[in-house]
């Protein structure tokens, strides 16, 4: 099987199941990550994607299930006899040793000689781009720099598999967004395979070759940050990915659905007439007025403002469609739309919703 | 990803060799500390368990033994006498220290330091010190014994020679909870009082008792516990007022009748297990009770509350200076209080007269023992049980066990020993009767505090470490000393002190435990207080004292050195 297969896997995870007393944690996972992808493990806290990584790393044993490690089974091994390296949210790096005994602590276990050791950290701190700070203490660094001496620690030993533990969360902001960029970039350059768990949506579809998403001790859907946002497997990937409206709506046969006394076409054809439906539809799956005559567009629809919050670059609004029975929605508008189309509390605004983005689960 | 410097991985046959090692150290050391807890702590008391329901012969008799002793008139007016004592002690110590840890953490006096290490220095001293300078002041030879009739009293043996003596010894682990406890407090919810123009009265008893609530309920815990186990107090200054632990000591010593002296214990342990269970349930509560937002309160001038608050905190300092002094003073006069003129032959010919000559070195030599070894084994066991993985099963009954000896008084861990270890068929008996069984049982006697204070300490490292470690094929064992070890160095110091200290002056378990070869200076001055030697016996915990305060002197002189040569990194406090 294996041998058919063009490129091996870098790492199987085979129906892995754990459970803490009568708490199931993670129930039958099974993935393949390819080697030198960027693979992230997105989902709501306590959803199991840590434990996951915790079995891959060998800090927790699975309850059932195998680790497949570049051909290697390694579902028992400690984690001294894995090959990865690993970085925490809390950077775990140790207070009382030099950044540079920090990033040498590895290396200085494998009994290589002085200059050799020398050499890879001066080529390591180079890396994470802090050259100078070899002789500081942690406690120095602020916490982005930290992060990147974590980093360089984990990677001093070339390891085959990086694993990132929310490796951002205790970053503020700003550093936050530089270290994302960063550690993509340098991903990429040592085409080291990495798996990084992270709650934050953005940071998963921003950084990932593919993205895992997990709830309940499951894997709801894995793809591309693309395929995850624009084509969700199930309603919870639609809901924890961005924002989405949920209509009520009963099926007429053809890929139509009643919503309200309103039909609406969709591209879905899997529901049999008279099923109870739900819709999924993002805030920006409309067209407007600023795109031609939305009124003799199919799924053409009116509304009134409720509501309109300004987010910066974009506003949304809430809009009481006519005839959706109530069912209000959450339309996008850019700040130029805003304004050209004059969108505000009160005013009525025609716009078309997209057949083809419009996602059907049953009620 | 560098070709030429990137490590490869060590051969993969002797790399698991290693790990196999490695593994098996990591589990069998969490095993080796249930088992040494098992055999030191739980075995003998499972045997003071079992001696209290055999007759002399080893018969089961089933609460034969109870019966027996319940129905004795000695038991009615020890257990009376028992309660009495501690109940006293406790009301008395426990205001007062109030008193004393809100002037320190709630008033705006000066030298709060000064004060507050005055307040710990009675920890330094064996209880029976104050009972010899109570005895000094207002005995039958009393200096001050004209002023007892103000008070309704006619001698000072007794009941009320006990309690103060008791609330000099109690004091410091009072004031300590109550400062920790008091240092909690939400500034906001006395800003948000002001803003609705409440009283200070109202305050105080709105927001500042019920926010010390929690450690005062800790407080007389500690207290009466310490009261109702107490044995070195009565024996000096009790006179004919007996209380349960002297009962203990008389049947077991004096009458070798260890099945009612394994009952008495039972007896003890009751209180003593109640008081701990309220006390770890309160605990549990403090800890919830302040968010991670308050804002610490910082107490503005009141020149009437301070003065009042400084006046009383002179007063007590100057009565436990006093109460020390009077008995270093007691130990260099010739005839206290006849003949004043100056004399070291309570400290050479009073000891070589009473034979304990070799006392005080014992005692040295023992609480060095117990520094070294007790910091040791206390500090490996935390570790073992909190940063390594495996063996999971094991975790709580260690946890457990670790906790027990706070709830085991002296004298019951002292028979236990007795009816454990020296119980024929026991191939550990070889210890009765050396200086080891006295350092074990006092480091298991003490092993609670330590074991807190190191798993604190070990709390407050990253718990990914050994993650990381493991991650960086680094055995535990070397992050252990290159990094737990050297950041957990100051708690270990502490932890040390605190096992020398307390092995100076403590008598509860070892006064069963000690043969004439071992004999030790705690325990000597009982003895030479019986001959009628005070000036020996004064001149005893005088060295006890003097020995603890320089020890603890030398152990901050250590850790600050250490904090200056290591501010490199300690400067910036580790994340998390």
């Amino acid at each position: 099987m294996e041998g058919t297969q063009p490129v091996a896997d870098a790492l199987r995870i085979e129906s892995i199941h754990k459970s803490f007393g009568s708490f199931v944690a993670l129930k039958s996972i099974d993935l393949a990550i390819h080697p030198g992808e960027l693979v992230c493990f997105l989902g709501p806290s306590g959803c199991g994607k840590t434990t996951l990584l915790r079995i891959i790393a060998g800090l927790e044993s699975q309850t059932a299930g195998r680790v497949i490690q570049n051909g290697r089974d390694v579902s028992n091994a400690p984690p001294a006899a894995r090959d990865y390296g690993i970085v925490f949210q809390s950077y775990a790096l140790f207070p009382n040793l030099t950044i540079k005994d920090n990033v040498a602590y590895g290396l200085v276990n494998r009994r290589r000689d002085r200059a050799a050791i020398d050499a890879r950290v001066a080529e390591l701190l180079k890396l994470v781009g802090l050259p100078t700070e070899g002789p500081k203490y942690p406690g120095q660094l602020s916490g982005g720099q930290q992060q990147r001496i974590a980093l360089a620690r984990a990677l001093a030993t070339a390891p085959s598999l990086l694993l990132l533990d929310e490796p951002l969360s205790a970053l503020d902001a700003k550093e936050r967004d530089r270290l994302r960029g960063e550690i993509r970039q340098l991903q990429r350059r040592l085409k080291v395979t990495t798996i990084m768990v992270t709650h934050d949506q953005e940071e998963a579809l921003s950084m990932a070759d593919r993205v895992v998403v997990m709830n309940h001790g499951a894997i709801e859907q894995i793809g591309t940050p693309l395929e995850v946002y624009e084509r969700p497997a199930t309603p919870f990937v639609a809901d924890f990915l961005g924002k989405v409206n949920v209509l009520k709506a009963t099926c007429v046969g053809g890929g139509r659905y009643r919503v309200g006394s309103r039909e609406i076409a969709t591209g879905a054809n899997g529901m049999a007439t008279g099923d109870a439906v739900r819709l999924y539809l993002r805030p920006e799956d409309r067209i407007l007025a600023d795109s031609g005559p939305v009124e003799t567009m199919p799924n053409a629809q009116s509304g009134i403002v409720r509501n309109v919050d300004f987010l910066g670059t974009y506003c949304l609004a809430s809009l009481d469609v006519d005839g959706f029975d109530g069912q209000r929605m959450l339309v996008y508008f850019s700040l130029n739309q805003t304004l050209e189309l004059g969108v505000r509390e009160g005013a009525r605004v025609a716009f078309a919703l997209r057949p083809e983005r419009v996602r059907v689960f049953a009620a | 990803m560098s070709g030429t410097l990137a490590a490869g991985p060590a051969p993969v046959a002797s790399r698991r060799l290693a790990l196999a090692g490695e593994a098996l150290a990591a589990r069998g050391g969490l095993v080796l500390v249930a088992v040494a807890l098992f055999v030191f702590l739980t075995a003998p008391l499972a045997a003071l368990l079992i001696r209290a329901i055999q007759d002399k012969g080893g018969a089961y008799v089933g609460l034969a033994n109870f019966v027996q002793y319940f129905a004795s008139p000695a038991f009615s007016r020890s257990a009376g006498n028992t309660l009495t004592f501690a109940l006293v002690t406790t009301f008395l110590t426990v205001p007062l220290a109030f008193a004393f840890a809100y002037a320190i953490q709630r008033s705006c006096i000066r030298a709060k330091w000064l004060w507050r290490n005055i307040a710990l220095v009675p920890i330094l001293a064996p209880s029976l010190l104050a009972a010899l300078s109570f005895i000094y002041l207002f005995g039958n030879q009393g200096v001050l014994k004209g002023v007892l009739p103000w008070f309704g009293l006619t001698t000072i043996y007794g009941l009320p020679g006990m309690v103060l003596s008791m609330t000099f010894s109690a004091f410091p682990h009072a004031v300590m909870i109550l400062l920790a406890s008091l240092s909690l407090s939400d500034a906001r919810l006395y800003e948000a009082a002001d803003s609705l123009a409440t009283s200070e009265w109202r305050k105080f008893v709105t927001i500042t008792l019920p926010g010390a609530r929690y450690g005062i309920i800790s407080a007389a815990m500690v207290v009466f516990t310490m009261a109702v186990s107490e044995f070195g107090v009565p024996k000096v200054i009790g006179a004919n007022y007996s209380v349960l632990a002297i009962d203990i000591y008389k049947q077991v010593i004096g009458q070798q009748n260890f099945q009612i002296g394994a009952v008495v214990g039972l007896i003890l342990l009751v209180p003593a297990l109640v008081a701990f269970f309220v006390d770890h349930a309160v605990r549990v509560r403090q800890k919830a009770l302040l968010s991670a937002r308050s804002v610490p309160y910082v107490p503005k001038p009141a020149p009437v509350r301070d003065r009042l608050l400084l006046a009383f905190v002179l007063l007590m300092s100057a009565a436990m200076l006093a109460v020390i002094g009077m008995a270093v003073f007691g130990s260099f006069v010739k005839v206290w209080p006849y003949n004043l003129s100056f004399t070291l032959n309570h400290y050479t010919y009073g000891f070589e007269e009473a034979g304990v000559e070799n006392a005080y070195r014992n005692s040295l030599t023992m609480a060095a023992w117990c520094a070294l070894i007790g910091a040791l084994l206390t500090f490996a066991g935390a570790y073992w049980l909190e940063k390594t993985r495996g063996a999971d099963f094991v975790r709580p009954i260690v946890r457990l066990q670790a906790m027990l000896p706070m709830a085991i008084p002296g004298l019951v861990l002292g028979i236990g020993y007795i009816l454990f270890f020296n119980h024929p068929a026991n191939p550990l008996n070889v210890v009765y009767g050396t200086m080891g069984i006295l350092v074990l049982s006092t480091i298991v006697h003490f092993y609670s505090s330590s074991h807190l204070t190191a798993v604190t300490a070990l709390k407050q490292l990253d718990n990914e470490f050994e993650s990381v470690s493991a991650s960086l094929k680094v055995p535990f064992y070397k992050t252990f000393s290159r990094v737990t070890v050297p950041v957990c160095l100051p708690s270990i110091i502490d932890i040390s002190r605190y096992y020398f200290v307390n092995a100076m002056t403590t008598i509860s378990a070892v006064v069963f435990l000690y043969s004439p070869k071992t004999m030790l200076a705690a325990i000597s001055i009982v003895q030479l207080d019986e001959a009628g030697a005070i000036g020996s016996a004064a001149a005893m915990a005088t060295l006890i004292v003097a020995t603890s305060g320089v020890v603890t002197l030398l152990s901050f002189a250590v850790e600050g050195w250490l904090l200056r040569r290591t501010q490199g990194w300690r400067r910036a406090a580790p994340t998390r």
